[in-house]
């Protein structure tokens, strides 16, 4: 990742976008499920239909009060719904159901984890020293998605289009808006805090955040200045589809601006969209003023009271938070960077069902992120389809443990019991397919006493010195048994034989 | 048997006797009030709904009340009501009386224009809640009457497809914007109606066309399926012919409603069990502020008239003060507009109604909107959308907004010291056609008196006073409003001291005078 030029310092705030995965939307009944036939989830309401009117979807205020409490921030005791109003075709009410003056949550922070010295003036990688950096929240407030303009014609775009198709299915579905304080100055704490806030969001189980989907979404706010100087004109960036592409459009919006200001020109305040492809920001509207919303209180709604014992009882169902498991998962042996990717991909369920059944902790982390990761991925299987369960992954560990896999031989059970889905665990896909090592003494020993028979020059060698040949003898024990000797047993074995 | 004109001078409450008694049936009731409507209103009365004439066809006898009569389901609905009475089955109170329904409340299936081009080929795909409560009331609604665009104006001139008439004397306004519904019951083609209520568009018309018309309490009648003017204002209530008969519909059209976030959980008091306690002992507050310059002398007059009269039935009379009442009309003519700004940014031509096609989206937007209001909407879209406008907020709909906390707590204020309260609901008797269509402030005017209580979310009824001469023309006898206010949920209060007022009053709501619709006596 570039840095940026010494004697400069890079700020960036970010918006977060977040889908609530609640069953309904946020002002009628319609379902919420992504990917229908457009315009099937649509009704009075969400299409602003005439006379129509929107009732707060209560799941919705407890969801966002809960990934509030998780961010650290205060809960208003009474806030209220405010109409944004701008025209655009997939906006059905040409207003926005949203908040202004004071938003549900305010004043959170998130504590990253980034790599020491990844501040954009040095380019230091690996994992060596882990480093904390808080990045306030200034506000989590709840407003409504709009739907999806689909534009027919050569660019895809709207500019140029013959026609554009409008699906109001994503119309209403709710949506907070999570605005960080512009206390990032690197691309990596902007990923890190993008990545944390996901695994914040999925472990309080309020959304699936996935940015593939459009259900976590993120633009950057990004301006330079001198250090010790006020903060520079901004741009803001939007089209980050994944964390990858946070981090390089901020790093090339950093360059670009330094390059302006070092030749003299002036950062330009405007929304810059982010070519994934060529790696380049380009202007795609310049925000000549502020635009007017003229924001208003709604008075199709009532204002949202949150009492203290109702924000206490939510406090109490908070879960464990990613930090707090990636400490728990260290704690018990699994090494810091295996722990971030348990948490980080969603593995924690299956680890603590693994540990919960008698495995080493740092074992079941081992497998999860390795093989099993692996595995699913080639096969093309999440972890949901896949079948396997935590118990699956411990009795794999398991029989290792015994002896009766060997690792080799257990991945090849794993993949067997990915193949089944789950239906049948590794002991039983072991068996049926006949998998378990060859450790049984009396049946090893007449195999190794064959092969020292059968190779007698060998045998010679060995016994004149030459221990590396003892592999050659190995190799033909594994290759009578179709390589389930137990390697530790059958190099016994034949010793005791060559010795005799 | 009753014959058709017996039937058409009914109200909703002998109707509702006949037919329970099945002395009549709601077929037979249904079409008197159709024959009404076709032999009154300017429909083309053919096919299963009529039209109304256009514009331009109707004539001056043309009172011009219904948009369109649902004539085939209203028939359809009647005979299902008949069928299931001859079955034993248990039906509602107003069960078989018919009622018009003004052109703002939603009807599946129905076209709903809220008078305007904009809403041009929209059928509705939900049935108001109200329009679901009378349903289940087994009300029979005959069809959708006129009014000003979108409910904004005071006589419904306002209206896209033709001004209606007054039926008291044709060449007059019947008050707006709910127009139409006030003047079907006014001229007998229907013994209800509902219209909706912003800041006034029910009480006003019910002044100056001789009825009595009720603004329920704020948050008691569901405003879903209600085209949305000013959200925090609107509200939907009855028209009727007499004090019971409207208390009878708010009773009817009154319930929680989970899907309007703004419904109140808890009901008013019921309107019918107190009606008739009369008003020995109540006090009676006249507000100061609404009364004095302004007023026409015959309003002025028949006002104080209905002070004696309630003095006289042992009421006690007390002067009361609404200080902030006189900023009433500025506030309203902010905030209506603000919200109307942004509830009307709906019709841009892309989902439902009118579209004038044009080359980019914005221009269609533009395009349509300008093809499809008509000019007091687009006067109120503009006021509303600078008053919410960065750096004139402030100053405007906030201040405004204040005004509107400071007239709430006026009001609170004076029921400490009365009942009721009353005002004249209306500064002047009907108005010509036409004389006020140039002059935006003269038509806000007419809401004086009724804007205090729609900012305040109290409910207020209009019922008559009495008949006055126009200033203009000494030799008209029009009829006088008078308004009483209750506290919130109080609406029993407001009915009970109408009622009273009613019945010593004897006014006989059927139109009269050299310009009068002819009504059969």
């Amino acid at each position: 990742m570039s840095a940026i030029r010494d004697g400069w310092e890079l700020v960036v705030g970010l918006e977060v976008h977040v889908e609530l995965a609640t069953r309904t939307k946020m002002w009628c009944g319609c379902a919420t499920t992504f990917g229908d036939e457009p315009n099937t989830n649509v009704c009075e309401v969400c299409t602003g239909q005439p006379g129509a009117l929107p009732v707060a979807n209560a799941r919705a205020i407890h969801d966002a009060t809960l990934l509030g409490l998780a961010l650290n921030g205060s809960v208003a005791e009474a806030c209220w719904f405010h109409r944004k109003n701008y025209f655009y075709p997939d906006l059905a009410k040409n207003y926005q159901i949203s908040q202004y003056d004071v938003p549900l949550i305010s004043d959170g922070y998130l504590d990253v984890e980034v790599a020491a010295g990844s501040d954009g003036g040095s380019d230091q990688g690996g994992d060596s020293e882990v480093e904390v950096r808080r990045v306030r929240i200034e506000r989590l407030h709840m407003e409504e998605d709009t739907g999806k303009s689909l534009h027919v014609g050569d660019t895809g775009r709207l500019h140029g289009a013959d026609r554009s198709l409008i699906d109001y299915n994503r119309c209403g579905i709710p949506l907070l808006e999570i605005v960080s304080r512009p206390d990032i100055h690197d691309p990596e704490t902007a990923q890190a805090y993008l990545r944390e806030l996901q695994a914040i969001v999925r472990a309080v189980g309020v959304s699936d955040a996935r940015m593939e989907e459009g259900s976590i979404r993120c633009d950057a706010n990004v301006s330079v200045r001198r250090p010790g100087e006020e903060l520079g004109t901004r741009t803001e960036i939007k089209n980050l589809n994944s964390v990858r592409s946070l981090g390089r459009a901020i790093a090339y919006e950093a360059e670009r601006q330094v390059s302006v200001l070092e030749d003299g020109g002036e950062i330009v305040m405007q929304t810059r969209h982010w070519d994934e492809s060529r790696g380049v920001t380009e202007t795609l509207r310049v925000k000549e003023s502020v635009t007017d919303y003229r924001y208003f209180p709604d008075p199709d709604l009532v204002e949202v009271v949150s009492p203290p014992d109702r924000v206490e009882a939510i406090r109490a169902e908070l879960p464990e938070l990613p930090a707090a498991t990636r400490a728990r998962l260290v704690a018990a042996g699994v090494p810091a960077a295996q722990a971030a990717t348990v948490v980080g991909s969603e593995l924690v369920p299956w680890y603590d069902e693994a540990v919960a059944a008698g495995a080493d902790p740092a074992a079941a982390a081992n497998w999860l992120t390795g093989d099993v990761a692996g595995q699913l991925s080639a096969a093309g299987v999440t972890m949901q389809d896949g079948g396997l369960t935590g118990t699956h992954v411990a009795e794999l560990i398991g029989l290792i443990d015994d002896g009766t896999l060997s690792t080799k031989l257990a991945k090849q059970v794993l993949e067997g019991v990915i193949e089944e889905r789950g239906a049948k665990g590794p002991a039983d896909v072991a068996a049926d397919r006949g998998l378990q090592q060859v450790s049984d003494e009396g049946e090893l020993r007449a195999i190794v006493e064959q092969v020292v028979a059968d190779n007698a020059g060998t045998v010679e060698d060995i016994r004149g010195g030459n221990d590396k040949a003892i592999g050659a003898l190995v190799g033909q024990v594994m290759k009578a048994t179709r390589g389930q000797a137990d390697p530790r047993k059958t190099n016994e074995l034949l010793r005791e034989a060559i010795d005799a | 048997m009753s014959t058709g004109p017996d039937l058409i001078g009914s109200s909703a409450s002998e109707l509702a006797s006949k037919l329970a008694d099945r002395e009549v049936s709601a077929r037979e009731v249904a079409d008197a009030h159709l024959d009404r409507i076709a032999a009154t209103d300017g429909v083309v009365a053919e096919g299963d709904v009529w039209a109304s004439k256009p514009a331009d066809e109707l004539e001056a006898h043309h009172v011009h009340a219904f948009l369109q009569v649902t004539a085939a389901a209203a028939r359809a609905h009647a005979d299902d009501i008949d069928a299931r009475r001859a079955a034993g089955e248990e039906l509602g109170p107003l069960a078989g009386v018919p009622l018009a329904l003004k052109d703002l409340l939603t009807m599946r299936g129905v076209p709903t224009t809220c008078g305007s081009r904009m809403l041009e080929g929209w059928v509705p795909p939900y049935d108001a809640t109200v329009t679901e409560l009378l349903r289940d009331a087994d009300v029979v609604v005959l069809g959708k009457t006129n009014m000003d665009e979108f409910a904004m104006g005071s006589s419904t001139e306002n209206s896209a497809f033709g001004n209606t008439r007054n039926p008291w004397d044709l060449d007059r306004v019947p008050g707006g914007s709910s127009g139409g519904s006030a003047a079907a019951v006014a001229v007998m083609q229907a013994p209800l109606s509902i219209g909706t209520d912003t800041g006034g568009s029910i009480r006003q018309p019910a002044a100056l066309t001789g009825l009595v018309g009720a603004k329920p309490t704020y948050g008691t009648v569901s405003r879903r399926g209600l085209v949305a003017f000013a959200s925090s204002l609107d509200q939907a209530g009855p028209f009727a012919r007499s004090v019971e008969d409207a208390a009878r519909l708010q009773a009817v059209i009154q319930h929680h409603d989970p899907r309007d976030s703004t419904s109140v959980s808890e009901s008013p008091p019921d309107l019918l069990e107190h009606l008739r306690d009369g008003v020995e002992g109540l006090r009676i507050g006249v507000v100061t502020e609404l009364q004095g310059e302004g007023y026409e002398p015959g309003v002025a007059e028949t006002f104080q008239a209905a002070l004696s009269r309630f003095e006289a039935l042992g009421a006690e009379i007390v002067e009361v003060s609404l200080p902030h009442a006189p900023y009433g009309l500025p506030a309203y003519y902010l905030i209506a507009p603000s919200e109307c700004s942004s509830n009307l940014a709906r019709f841009d031509g892309v989902r439902y109604g009118q579209r004038v096609d044009a080359p980019t989206a914005e221009e269609m937007n533009a395009a349509t909107r300008s093809a499809g209001f008509g000019p007091e909407v687009k006067r109120r879209i503009m006021i509303g959308t600078h008053a919410l406008s960065s750096g004139y907020y402030d100053a405007y709909y906030l201040q405004a907004s204040k005004v509107r906390t400071l007239i709430a707590r006026d009001f609170e204020a004076a029921f400490g010291s009365a009942d009721v309260l009353v005002s004249p609901t209306s500064p002047s008797v009907a108005f010509g056609l036409g004389t006020k269509t140039a002059d935006p402030i003269a038509m806000y005017l007419n809401d004086v008196a009724t804007v205090p209580a729609s900012l305040a979310g109290n409910p207020a009824l209009s019922l008559p006073a009495g008949l006055a001469a126009a200033p203009e023309a000494a030799d008209t006898a029009l009829p006088v409003g008078l308004q009483i206010m209750a506290p919130l949920l109080r609406d029993d209060l407001m009915y009970r001291a109408a009622w009273a007022f009613e019945q010593d009053l004897g006014f006989t709501p059927v139109p009269e005078g050299r310009r009068a619709v002819e009504v059969a006596r």
